[in-house]
């Protein structure tokens, strides 16, 4: 839902990024304002995932030019978990496994600390078992992978309603999720958009990073923005989402070659 | 996080790095016939065991030092080593007679000696540089006819029992630093529970090498008789030294019919600095005799200090039916080199062993298991699991695995799995990514990890071995 007058939750500006050397992001432009869901769009290696990547503080991203403001603050200045504890949370793409270190510990680990740093109370485990029981249910997750080491063996769709979990959880004020829908089959897929959706108010705001239109069907963007070659070149509504489904890429990059 | 930080993580200074400063009398430099017969009379030792003594002297003699683990390491000078060192005031009747600097150690090394000892029913025989200085509980165990004590005190008291068990699992001639510990083993731990009692409290010995230069040479004996069963705790820390220091130890237990002994060791010795100069050297021979039937024997180690490690505890499952275990977590880091892991030597029937190995390498450290499941034709039935798992921190460690498995009997059964992992770069930030500081992710990690070794320790060691691992790798990721 867009309202100009909203807060401003993410502002970049001629962000450029490299990894190995490579620049991979070469001017970015973006502001997202609370209330606003964001799609990003574009063909394998435009940057999309590395743009998210980035902006969560990835280790092996280097920032070589441009700002990034997280509520009015200064991105850069902070450190990964300073970010995430400041709200900002990444769906990741492919979430990694953790054996030995149980779910349920680190599910609360991660509550308590980004509650802690919101001056919050902590929740001990019993009182945490609770709410995170609640949670689960909202997203058809059973209470086994409660139990279970973190993502380890969980199934691709499993491994991505666990992130939304997260997301539940840690009610982050801007959410990024990197190609949440890939690897899901139809029934994940409206589940985990539901809980997006449940999460969605007009105080926080979220960037979907995919490839396929029918995400969506589910979470209706306000914007969709295309990349390729590291840069933002188209931004359009929902129908620009429809439009790429039906067309391709193609006429997009033809378009700019010409230009 | 960077790689070159994930290799911070460890860059912590040793915290127990501090001299006491106690008037020692200690042995000129050097080793001949001479020095064993200064430390026997020393010790005013019966015959026997200045014969014991003098034979694996000249046994030792004839042997090489060990070439074949991955450890590497300068020649030892063992001309250049005093093999007898001892704090002049001893034969203490109460705490309140112990030197207050010695205790200001041990207050310092959070050893849960005096009130604290009582309140957390631990007995702890302190071993300060090579002779026991306290004692306590000695009482309470002595009503149900335990001996616990030193073996200097064994030897007096109890010398059948020492000469008929002494030797008997690691004979005088066994390797080359068995030999060594047993010409010139200055003291240790005694333990002898007798026929059919369960052991009341978990019997502690806390080890610290203090002088500089002095070899340190201990000795531990434990017999379980039958139906007897005894948990015994080893915790150890050292203080800080340029030169290294030879660590030889010998531990013989011995389980006789359905008695059970568990032993376990926290090792948090100096291992040297983050450039690999200082540190101890620890090459140890422990090993359990099941001798007697339906016998258990339990190793579970979390071995974190020294800079070389050397040492594998064993059983030998003579008895039918007994079982042989050992548990173990091996942390190195900077430039530490450990060689260890376990030997389970299948004599009798149906018996069966487990062995369950994490090994957990950061900075330019080498960590490698090294394992020998031996089912001996006799040993019908015989049944064993092993399971190593290796962790690596950083990109310049390295670990190995090396199970040699011998079976010459068809019906014997063993399993061994092994995995090798990494805490790389993306899980670090994953835990970030949700608010979790890297060095808290670490621990997370290596707790996770070595959960089922931890299980196995009592209570207030898998505390102490949690807290332990988390300080070693503090700092390292930043």
């Amino acid at each position: 839902m867009i309202n100009s007058n909203a807060k401003t939750m993410l502002e970049i500006r001629g962000l450029t990024a490299t990894v190995a050397g490579v620049t991979i992001l070469k001017g970015i432009d973006l502001t997202v304002r609370a209330g606003e869901v964001h799609a990003i769009m574009g063909p394998n290696g435009s940057g999309k995932s590395t743009l998210a990547k980035v902006l969560a503080g990835h280790p092996a991203y280097e920032v070589t030019g441009g700002s990034v403001l997280f509520e009015g603050k200064d991105l850069f200045a902070l450190t990964a978990e300073a970010r995430a504890r400041a709200g900002l949370f990444l769906g990741f793409q492919y979430p990694v496994e953790i054996p030995g270190v149980s779910n349920s510990s680190f599910l609360r680990l991660a509550y308590n600390t980004v509650q802690g740093a919101r001056g919050k109370d902590e929740l001990d485990p019993l009182e945490f078992d609770d709410y995170v029981r609640e949670k689960m249910k909202q997203l058809e997750m059973s209470a086994e992978f409660l139990d279970r080491s973190v993502n380890d063996g969980f199934s691709g769709g499993e491994k991505k309603r666990n992130e939304i979990l997260q997301m539940a959880i840690l009610e982050p004020h801007l959410a990024i999720l990197d190609e949440t829908d890939s690897g899901l089959d139809i029934d994940a897929l409206r589940i985990v958009a539901g809980g997006v959706n449940k999460l969605l108010t007009a105080d926080n705001a979220c960037v979907l990073v995919t490839h396929y239109q029918r995400l969506l069907n589910y979470i209706t963007p306000d914007y969709v923005h295309v990349m390729e070659g590291g840069r933002i070149i188209k931004t359009g509504d929902k129908a620009l989402a429809l439009e790429l489904e039906a067309r391709g890429y193609d006429w997009l990059l033809d378009a700019k070659a010409a230009a | 996080m960077s790689t070159a930080a994930i290799e911070q993580l460890v860059n912590q200074p040793y915290k127990h790095g501090f001299v006491t400063d106690i008037e020692s009398d200690t042995a000129a430099k050097g080793l001949s016939e001479d020095t064993i017969r200064f430390i026997s009379a020393k010790k005013k030792e019966p015959e026997w065991l200045l014969e014991f003594r003098l034979k694996a002297y000249r046994h030792w003699l004839t042997m090489a030092v060990p070439a074949w683990s991955t450890v590497h390491y300068p020649q030892i000078d063992f001309q250049n080593i005093s093999y007898y060192s001892a704090p002049k005031a001893k034969k203490l009747k109460s705490m309140d007679e112990v030197d207050p600097e010695l205790l200001r150690t041990f207050e310092k090394l959070g050893v849960p000696m005096n009130e604290r000892a009582a309140l957390a029913g631990v007995a702890v025989d302190v071993i300060f540089d090579s002779v026991s200085v306290a004692t306590t509980y000695k009482q309470k165990l002595a009503d149900v006819g335990i001996i616990f004590g030193s073996i200097s005190e064994a030897v007096r008291d109890h010398p059948d029992l020492v000469r008929k068990y002494m030797g008997s699992v690691v004979p005088a001639g066994d390797n080359f630093y068995a030999a060594l510990n047993s010409a010139v083993f200055t003291d240790g731990s005694f333990c002898y529970i007798p026929k059919g009692v369960k052991c009341p409290m978990e019997l502690s010995t806390y080890f610290r090498i203090n002088t500089q230069d002095s070899g340190q040479f201990e000795r531990t004996l434990i017999i379980a008789e039958d139906g007897a069963s005894v948990s015994y705790l080893e915790g150890c820390t050292a203080p800080k030294f340029d030169t290294n220091q030879l660590h030889a130890a010998v531990v013989e237990l011995v389980a006789l019919d359905n008695a059970d002994i568990k032993y376990s060791t926290v090792q948090n010795w100096y291992a040297g600095d983050e450039k690999g100069v200082g540190g101890i050297y620890n090459f140890v021979t422990k090993r359990g005799l099941c001798k007697g039937v339906n016998s258990r024997i339990s190793w579970t180690q979390v071995e974190t200090g020294s800079a070389i490690t050397w040492k594998y505890p064993s059983c030998v499952l003579r008895g039918d039916n007994s079982v042989g275990e050992f548990y173990s977590v091996a942390l190195t880091n900077h430039y530490q080199q450990a060689d260890t892991g376990t030997k389970m030597i299948h004599l009798g029937k149906n018996t069966r062993s487990t062995i369950i190995s994490k090994g957990i390498s950061a900075g330019h450290s080498n960590n490698s298991y090294r394992g020998l499941v031996r089912i001996a034709p006799t040993a019908a039935g015989a049944r064993n699991y092993s399971q190593c798992d290796s962790m690596l921190i950083g990109a310049k460690c390295s670990a190995n695995t090396f199970p040699y498995i011998d079976v010459r009997n068809p019906s014997g059964k063993v399993e061994h799995e092994a995995t090798t992992s990494k805490i790389g770069e993306d899980q670090l930030f994953y835990f970030q990514q949700r608010g979790i500081g890297a060095e808290e992710a670490v621990s997370m990690i290596i707790n996770g990890f070595c959960k089922e070794v931890f299980q196995q320790l009592p209570m207030e060691f898998a505390v102490e071995a949690t807290k332990l691992l988390g300080l070693k790798l503090e700092g390292s990721v930043g």
